[in-house]
């Protein structure tokens, strides 16, 4: 398989505009005769639904919440990115693009990246436009903040709900679209198969989660904006619904998978309570600004924050201010979050599970008043007080790390299409911008830019050079899916086993965690693979779901979900081990400098690694996408 | 004409008959009360008997009090349609346990307005139509004026029964809590609620609900009291 | 710690419902409410019982789709999402009373699950500005007082999640819809269409099926994001307003 990234020739701030007037039309009166599916209403769906509706495709919108302005895009908390410079600060469209591909620890594409900073302002404007109420100064202009490290600030953010403003805006448009006719919405729907007729994606498999009815769609195309996999973790901070179920589909119907094992985990989150834990909360990085991370020397059993305030400081390890003393307690995600794992391994963790250390902000009270820091984090120690039930202002918060974005998904080319003619994939759900480490407030940017400013022009290019006839689900390829859809779901249901889908899925998780985690090491990649293998036997053989197909029956929406996983699981072990380097979230033991930081290694492993399904239990095809750099300097990140 | 219609069907605009029904009963109150507190006049009944007549033939105050008995009708019969459509929102089963986060006053008012009706019902029935049409009231001439209806000594005959007093205060008493809601409520819906205007809108409203039914009560209470 | 909880079970929609009382004997205080359920749940599977349906997603306080009327309050006892309640809210013994949310509007589906999708066709008659993507203005040529804008935002900080109806006891919508008219009413981009929104989106209201509200301001003592009923009280202006002055440009005319 050839892999074409369809990336325009030409100087790179020159492809995109070039790459817009090439693109095929269709014509404004052609357009209501063609249907256009588009799974998952985040930021990337309901934005690509709304526009794609406004140009006059009909549109059927599919979530599998109760409502479309549940999608997770709605947790993000930070803000959103975009090379305005309105603050006058050395910020441009290439400073972004630069900082997004180093950020990404150059495992993205040049071309992709310099056009989602070309579009982010056009964000911006739009969502301005439709209502959102973004923070703003008493001059009335927009207010920005500098976030995760940038040297600008370039960061336009809604209080610390920017997810939910921007998704509600979204939702509006779609909303619109809804009520003017174009777009047909379906609430509590899940999508359980793609359908390819003649090597096109032509449809989906549908089932109606209150009623059980397994229904097929045709369209000329479809959009999967389905979003991140996070869940293989089972504990992270995506949404509990949050699943990797339509991706997976399409990766088994031919999409390849590209570079399935990049994720972010997040340093700041709040620790496992328990075994009881479902998902884990994070909290904004803006933290450790102010908030001091430290364990003590000497491993204390079961350390309680409370008790943590009588420890002298002679006792503690501020562990990042110690080796990394520039950067401190504002090194990457990724460095922060590794070292953190460090000392809890060295048995110096805190808190009962040990799993945990201090974000410690007794310094900055003294320094700045407690006021200062309520008027900065107030609703954060809140939260935090609320879920812990500790005072952040009297004893220290524990944090750790926890699973937030996964950078790889979907392989798509330039015009955000698969390797599936007609199949698209938008938003966290494809591959393609943040390379090995997405920068913080740039998940959204990515998302609303698919939705909001490529789709509607990328989609026309391939919907013109096709016939409009529409095609019926009485067709075979429709049939033979549906089919298989139901033989799949009354397998699982048949097996009546003695554990639970929470219980499978909660193991996959341990081992993901475990050994494809932080820090991952061929042995213990090779430990995983045959540990998930073992598990997805376990599954098919041992797993319990009660109820039948024909109501709402949620166990049977995970248990369909957590099959999924496992599967994907194995190949993000697989792509890990593939990758014999570290880059970004991807952190290998094997490469690592003599003072134990990441490694990359660009002239092995410069490229996105693609994987082609090639049926049940067989190993996966790898393919290459050379990534090749004509504008950046390949340089290795140091925060020492 | 659709817009108005829709208007009156809608829930918002049947609340802003509501409010503004309200709102005039409120100053008919006020004005009532006016007219009530010459009752302890001591001058043998002269001021209020020539108010009441006053009252009751002078035209403009005929066509307003229509207007008022118009209201009256209005408050009452928009609040059983919208008590009826708010108890059927809920849907066919109710909660087993029911929250208590707003104010007592205010989840009652059907209750309260029902107490009030029946006893404007009593009230009207022995003051206002034995003044009209009944022969219970005595005349009475004053030095220079021709003869007018004995309204005050008829008040006084009722105002000397303890029991007719008592039911008199605490009807009063649930009329401060209608009018504790029902004031502060009005201007809500007609959305008059503005930071800088808020506190007094709650002022005046608690201390109208709370002064004008003990006025009102208070008269009873020391005709009985010094009889 | 010991906890006795008594929910609604309510096999469909057609279906007549009833409580059930489970004990569970090992809670944590650090549990979620939600996680205290899916250890009841884990516990009824064991038994080959069918476990409670109920809605969730993002577990952090943000998507509204958690909706358990806990003990009679929406949300439980403290002024926020279900799923942020922790258990350290009860005693060791308690029994807690869970429902779903009741209304008319919004029908129960299975146990605790409710179909919300009136406040989605609410939202479709109005609750939006008439833009399309892209040819907009530059987001910084019209300015708007930061105060306007952290009013607009207060107002479009609600999730949806229907807390306000399922408190009121005239299951009124008001407080959502009041949101939502005055996060538009406030900022200049949502006043060319206000007069419109406000009379389409109570219409819509109205049509659900929701009750008339009394100002009894138990909505906003519920809502776990704090809105004000200052909104209600726009939402009457708008209304009011829109319904005396719209139609004052004939449409129509002009030709091509």
């Amino acid at each position: 398989m050839n892999l074409d990234s369809k990336i325009p020739a030409g100087p790179l701030n020159e492809k995109w505009s070039k790459h817009k007037f090439n693109l095929k039309l269709v014509n404004p009166a052609n357009k209501r005769k063609y249907d256009v599916i588009v799974v998952g209403t985040g930021l990337a769906g309901a934005s690509a639904a709304a526009s794609l509706g406004e140009l006059g495709y009909n549109v059927k919108a599919f979530c599998f919440q109760d409502s479309p302005r549940r999608a997770h895009s709605i947790a993000a908390q930070g803000g959103i990115n975009a090379a305005k410079n309105y603050q006058n600060d050395g910020d441009s469209i290439y400073r972004l693009f630069y900082d997004t591909i180093k950020g990404g620890d150059y495992r993205a594409r040049e071309g992709n990246v310099h056009r989602l900073a070309e579009v982010s302002v056009n964000i911006i404007d739009q969502c301005v436009a439709q209502g959102v109420p973004f923070a703003r100064e008493y001059g009335g202009l927009l207010s920005n903040r500098s976030f995760g490290g940038a040297q600008v600030s370039r960061t336009f953010y809604a209080r610390g709900q920017t997810g939910q403003q921007l998704l509600l805006g979204a939702y509006s448009a779609l909303n619109r679209q809804i009520s003017n006719g174009k777009v047909k919405m379906y609430n509590r729907t899940e999508m359980l198969d793609v359908v390819v007729v003649d090597g096109k994606a032509r449809g989906i498999i549908t089932r109606d989660l209150v009623t059980g009815k397994i229904e097929a769609h045709a369209a000329h195309a479809v959009l999967l904006c389905t979003g991140g996999y996070g869940n293989v973790f089972y504990l992270s901070t995506n949404a509990k619904g949050s699943n990797v179920t339509a991706a997976w589909r399409a990766h088994k119907k031919g999409a390849l998978f590209g570079n399935p094992c990049f994720t972010q985990i997040h340093p700041t989150c709040i620790p496992v309570s328990g075994d009881h834990q479902s998902k884990l909360t994070l909290m904004s990085e803006s933290l450790r600004n102010d908030g001091r991370v430290w364990v003590p020397k000497t491993a204390i059993k079961g350390l309680k924050a409370a008790d943590a305030v009588r420890i002298p400081e002679t006792d503690r390890d501020y562990f990042l201010e110690r080796r990394y003393p520039s950067f401190g307690n504002l090194v990457p995600r990724d460095v922060a979050s590794r070292n953190a794992k460090y000392v809890c391994d060295e048995g110096r963790g805190v808190g009962t599970t040990g799993l945990a250390v201090f974000l410690d902000f007794s310094d900055a009270i003294k320094r700045d008043g407690r006021h200062v820091i309520e008027a900065k984090y107030g609703n954060l120690f809140d939260m935090y007080r609320q879920i812990t039930g500790d005072n952040p202002y009297e004893v220290p918060m524990m944090i750790y790390p926890a699973v937030h974005y996964t950078m790889g998904g979907l392989w798509v080319d330039y015009n955000l299409m698969t390797t599936v003619p007609g199949l698209y994939a938008l938003g966290e759900a494809n591959f393609s911008d943040h390379g090995a480490n997405r920068l913080g407030a740039s998940a959204l940017m990515q998302g609303l830019a698919d939705g909001y400013f490529i789709i509607p022009y990328t989609i026309g290019d391939y919907l013109a050079g096709m016939s409009w006839e529409k095609m019926s689900t009485d067709r075979a390829e429709f049939k033979e899916a549906i089919t298989n859809v139901q033989q799949r779901v009354g397998k699982m249901l048949q097996i009546k086993g003695a554990k639970t889908v929470d219980q499978l899925h909660r193991e996959l998780g341990l081992t993901m965690w475990e050994y494809c985690g932080m820090s991952r090491s061929e042995s213990g990649l090779l430990t995983a693979k045959k540990k998930i293998q073992e598990l997805k036997t376990e599954f098919w053989s041992n797993v319990n779901i009660l109820g039948s197909a024909n109501e709402l029956n949620q166990e049977l929406e995970k248990a369909g979900r957590v099959a999924d996983f496992i599967e994907l699981g194995e190949l993000m072990v697989d792509d890990a081990l593939n990758r014999s380097e570290s880059c970004g979230g991807h952190f290998r033991e094997e490469s690592q400098t003599p003072d134990g930081e990441a490694l990359r290694k660009d002239d092995q492993y410069a490229y996105v690694a693609a994987w082609e399904y090639k049926g049940e239990n067989q190993p996966e095809e790898l393919h290459k996408e050379n990534l090749v750099f004509e504008n950046v300097k390949l340089t290795q990140r140091s925060y020492k | 004409m659709k817009w108005f219609i829709d208007l009156l069907t809608s829930s918002l605009g049947r609340k802003l008959l509501m409010a503004l029904s309200g709102l005039f009963l409120i100053v008919f109150l006020a004005v009532h009360l006016a007219g009530n507190l010459q009752l302890l006049k001591h001058d043998g009944g002269e001021s209020f008997n020539l108010y009441a007549r006053f009252m009751t033939s002078n035209p403009l105050i005929k066509t307003v009090s229509y207007v008022n008995y118009f209201l009256i009708l209005l408050h009452i019969f928009i609040a059983a349609f919208l008590t009826r459509k708010n108890k059927s929102a809920r849907g066919p089963v109710g909660y087993e346990v029911t929250n208590k986060s707003s104010r007592w006053a205010s989840r009652n008012m059907g209750i309260l307005g029902t107490i009030v009706l029946i006893f404007l019902v009593i009230h009207m029935r022995d003051f206002w139509a034995q003044m009209h049409w009944g022969d219970q009231v005595q005349m009475i001439s004053y030095d220079g004026t021709a003869q007018v209806k004995d309204l005050y000594a008829h008040v006084y005959m009722w105002f000397h029964k303890g029991w007719y007093v008592a039911l008199y205060v605490v009807c009063m008493g649930f009329l401060a809590f209608h009018l504790l809601h029902g004031f502060t409520s009005a201007f809500q819906t007609l959305g008059l609620n503005h930071a800088k205007y808020n506190p007094v809108i709650n002022f005046v409203g608690r201390a109208f609900a709370i002064l004008v039914p003990a006025a009102f009560a208070l008269i009873p209470l020391s005709i009985y009291l010094n009889s | 710690m010991k906890i006795t909880v008594k929910v609604w079970r309510q096999a469909n929609s057609q279906a007549k419902g009833g409580f059930k009382t489970y004990q569970l004997d090992h809670v944590s205080t650090d549990m979620s409410f939600l996680e205290m359920f899916d250890v009841l749940n884990a516990q009824l599977i064991r038994k080959g019982e069918d476990p409670i349906a109920f809605d969730h997603d993002c577990r952090e306080g943000i998507c509204g789709m958690c909706s358990m009327v806990i003990n009679g309050r929406p949300h439980g006892p403290l002024q926020t999402t279900t799923c942020q309640l922790h258990m350290r809210t009860f005693k060791d013994g308690d029994t807690i009373t869970v429902e779903p949310w009741r209304a008319n509007a919004f029908p129960v589906l299975k146990d605790l699950v409710v179909d919300r999708t009136a406040f989605d066709r609410i939202q479709q008659s109005g609750g939006y500005v008439s833009v399309n993507t892209g040819g907009v203005p530059d987001a910084n040529e019209i300015p708007i007082p930061k105060k306007v804008a952290d009013e607009a935002f207060d107002a479009a900080t609600c999730i949806g999640c229907g807390a306000c109806v399922a408190a009121c006891k005239n299951a009124s919508a008001m407080l959502f819809v009041g949101a939502k008219v005055s996060q538009y009413a406030l900022l200049p981009q949502g006043k060319p269409e206000r007069k419109e929104r406000a009379e389409r989106m109570v219409a819509q209201m109205d049509a659900e099926g929701f009750g008339a509200c009394t100002n009894t301001r138990a909505c906003e003592a519920e809502c776990p994001k704090g809105i004000k009923i200052t909104n209600i009280a726009r939402l009457n202006r708008e209304y009011l307003g829109a319904v005396f002055t719209s139609y004052e440009v004939e449409t129509g005319g002009g030709g091509e």
